[in-house]
């Protein structure tokens, strides 16, 4: 898992069945220190996060289909927590 | 998950039986912005994308399990066609303007 931003919302009205009637977000990988790494990410939300929040996502197709209550599918990249804080971080 | 853009297509006439009738595709990775970044690669397509489409792309497991017979060799999906992006500020679906 790791933290990010959530930096905005995906519309897409033809996708697969898997993703039909998920709130997609676009997340920004944030370090613990907050600074962006890498490129954005397409998320399913499962905690109702919203814009500027910052959260936990999971990325294994195992958890995401545990979280959503699914069979194992087309879905890997979840929303799974909305972050109160972190503490430590790069130096431990 | 991540954006990508469709650029072409990639026909097999011998290819794995469980990707009967579905088409593969060229497409490179994109920032949100649309921008192209990184490689090409080929993707299965379960969206009946099209050439110059922007869509989203699943990789891994995750890519095979999108097909209705998940034992396949995919590592690449496209599972959905991207309408827009709201980027923030927006209301996130939680009422407002």
């Amino acid at each position: 898992m790791f933290t990010g931003r959530v930096v905005g919302e995906v519309v897409a009205t033809v996708k697969h069945a898997d993703l039909a009637a998920r709130k997609l977000l676009l997340v920004q990988p944030v370090t613990p220190e907050g600074k962006p790494s890498g490129g954005a990410v397409i998320a399913v939300d499962a905690v109702d996060a919203g814009p500027d929040d910052l959260v936990l996502v999971n990325d294994e197709g195992n958890g995401a289909a545990q979280v959503l209550h699914r069979p194992r599918g087309a879905v890997r990249t979840v929303v799974v927590g909305i972050v109160d804080r972190v503490t430590g971080g790069a130096d431990g | 998950m991540r954006f990508a853009r469709v650029s072409g297509t990639c026909v097999c006439t011998a290819k794995v039986p469980a990707w009967k009738g579905h088409r593969l595709l060229v497409c490179h990775w994109t920032d949100p912005g649309g921008s192209p970044s990184g490689r090409p690669f080929v993707a299965i397509d379960l969206v009946s994308a099209a050439p110059g489409q922007r869509v989203f792309v699943v990789r891994g497991r995750e890519a095979a399990n999108a097909l209705p017979d998940p034992d396949n060799p995919a590592d690449a999906a496209i599972v959905g066609i991207v309408d827009h992006v709201r980027e923030r500020p927006w209301d996130g679906g939680r009422g407002g303007a």
